[in-house]
């Protein structure tokens, strides 16, 4: 493999992708804010104040890094699914398929393009959260690489979501019946200590919950999961999406007849 | 060294249709290749192999001795591609779009720079630079196109229907172009459906159809293997039957001319003779049909019948 040519390569997807970005903010930057922003207002604030404290902090805070962390996962995965699946919608996919970089740098170009947005929003959405609460970071590097580890994680997942998408319905099915759900699920808005005991068990099934609650105790330092399951969960996962778009690359699905 | 070698490609859709039955073709170096076939005949399915955008079904390929199935990022690095459908990021600027391509084959700084600014000036784009591709017209989409295929300098261009809808003036321009690049060195494979266009520029020629290749030969030799030639003449006074002329099949059309179909074991002296003997004056002769369109249709008629 040609390092240097696919270090080029990879440079000029992420700049790529980083115009495409800020050439829509409107589609892109605005509505995670104006949502989160509706999070605060609403959940935190007005009906934070009637639920008072939860694991010693209040509402507001407690809820902070799990809307943060939402925002991260949700424009993370969307901006590698709409990409990637507009590239191939529109055909220009094939300018990157015609030249001699490596598929893996196709990935991962696309992968830290989502990362850059997933952690734009993420920073504009922690920006908002300080107008509403005080956040101070318990474990600054957990708060770093869970952070980093999630996006990389539902990066891949848009890439794949991407790969075998067909149709626009497609793009949006996996957000909209499986990542909403789970996110919503995943401990953003609550401590699943406050579940049954078989609840409990079922939420620990659900990823999203290891990753909004490490990023919890990067922020607050509390969570309701062991940190070493977390960073488990999050590795396996990266090393299992990746080699997963790998192979789909290799095989041509979705992108070769 | 061949720029391109196929030894029996083929390739079986997953609906079941075969599209390619086993082509062989050799593309030399330095060469002005064309590659015709009525719609549906393997042509876009070729270059999409040839590309790595269509999976093969067997057979190898190899581009400047590099194996597509063994060192296909080597291959890719000598290999450019006009595609036959426009496959232009329509938000992106002209400017970037070429741009980007060169970052997908390694070039960076002052010489990308350079690079985008020379095909761009080339293809009569560098005006519209900062504009988006979907503002251009159609054929300045096909230009970009042909300025973004080129912009690492491929060894080997290969276009698919690249003036399909471009007005006469364009075309001409990109027929000079494209003739300008190939004596600069750069091997070239053309499709496309204006005959008139492959004659004009190509040396040699491979026709493929019902996705097996029936004809690979010289321009020059398939042109001379042309069994029979129709002439339109415009004569000067208006006959009321068509006259009888040995060794010619003879026809009239409206507006005072003739139709005269003459085989190889005639010439033309001997036409225009037998008119003199008649008191038939001619004004003017045309080819009724460019010759690489009655060869092709023969061809392709015969194989037709043949099947």
């Amino acid at each position: 493999m040609n390092v240097a040519l696919n270090l080029v390569a990879l440079k000029t997807i992420i700049r790529k992708e980083m115009v495409r970005v800020l050439r829509i903010w409107v589609q892109t930057i605005v509505p995670p804010a104006i949502t989160m922003t509706l999070y605060f207002i609403i959940f935190g604030n007005l009906i934070g104040r009637r639920i008072g404290a939860m694991d010693g902090f209040d509402y507001m805070q407690y809820i902070a890094p799990g809307l943060i962390m939402m925002s991260v996962i949700t424009n993370s995965y969307g901006n590698v699914v709409s990409s990637f699946f507009g590239a191939k919608f529109g055909r220009h996919v094939e300018e990157m398929l015609v030249a001699p970089m490596s598929y893996a740098t196709i990935i991962i170009g696309h992968v830290a393009g989502g990362v850059l947005r997933g952690l734009l929003v993420g920073a504009l959405v922690t920006v908002i959260a300080l107008f509403f609460t005080r956040l101070q970071v318990a474990h600054p590097f957990v708060m770093i690489s869970v952070v980093l580890l999630s996006s990389v994680v539902f990066s891949l997942a848009g890439f794949i979501n991407a790969v075998f998408a067909r149709k626009f319905d497609d793009i949006s099915i996996v957000p909209t019946f499986v990542l909403t759900p789970l996110t919503y699920l995943g401990g953003v808005f609550y401590s699943i200590s406050l579940l049954p005991e078989f609840w409990q068990t079922v939420s620990r099934a659900n990823p999203i919950l290891y990753m909004v609650n490490a990023f919890r105790y990067g922020i607050l330092g509390v969570s309701d999961i062991d940190i070493g399951h977390a960073y488990t969960i999050l590795a396996a996962f990266v090393v299992l999406l990746f080699s997963a778009c790998m192979l789909l690359m290799k095989r041509g699905v979705g992108i070769r007849e | 060294m061949d720029a391109l070698t196929i030894r029996n490609l083929t390739k079986t859709y997953a609906n079941g249709i075969r599209a390619l039955k086993g082509i062989d073709l050799s593309v030399e170096e330095g060469d002005f290749y064309a590659l015709l076939g009525p719609n549906g005949a393997g042509k876009t399915t070729a270059i999409g192999i040839i590309s790595s955008l269509v999976n093969k079904t067997g057979g190898t390929v190899g581009i400047f001795g590099h194996d597509i199935d063994k060192e296909l990022e080597a291959a890719k690095a000598c290999l450019g591609i006009v595609p036959q459908e426009v496959n232009l990021n329509l938000w992106e600027t002209v400017g970037n779009t070429v741009a980007n391509q060169a970052g997908y084959y390694g070039l960076s700084g002052a010489l990308r720079q350079e690079r985008v600014e020379k095909y761009l000036r080339a293809l009569r784009l560098w005006d519209r630079r900062d504009d988006n591709a979907r503002s251009l017209s159609g054929g300045m989409k096909r230009r970009l196109m042909i300025a973004r295929a080129l912009v690492h300098e491929p060894r080997l261009l290969i276009l698919d229907e690249p003036t399909a809808g471009v007005d006469i003036e364009i075309r001409r321009s990109m027929w000079d172009f494209l003739r300008e690049i190939n004596e600069a060195g750069t091997t070239i494979i053309l499709t496309t459906h204006y005959l008139e266009e492959a004659e004009s520029l190509c040396r040699n020629i491979a026709i493929i159809d019902g996705g097996r290749i029936i004809e690979d030969a010289r321009m020059s030799e398939v042109l001379r293997r042309l069994h029979r030639e129709v002439f339109v003449l415009s004569l000067k006074r208006e006959l009321t039957e068509a006259p009888v002329l040995r060794g010619f099949e003879t026809r009239l059309r409206p507006d005072c001319e003739l139709e005269v179909e003459k085989g190889p074991e005639t010439d033309m002296n001997e036409l225009f003779r037998q008119l003199r003997d008649r008191g038939i004056e001619v004004a003017s002769l045309r080819n009724k049909a460019n010759r690489l369109e009655e060869m092709f249709m023969h061809l392709v008629e015969r194989k037709g019948g043949d099947a």
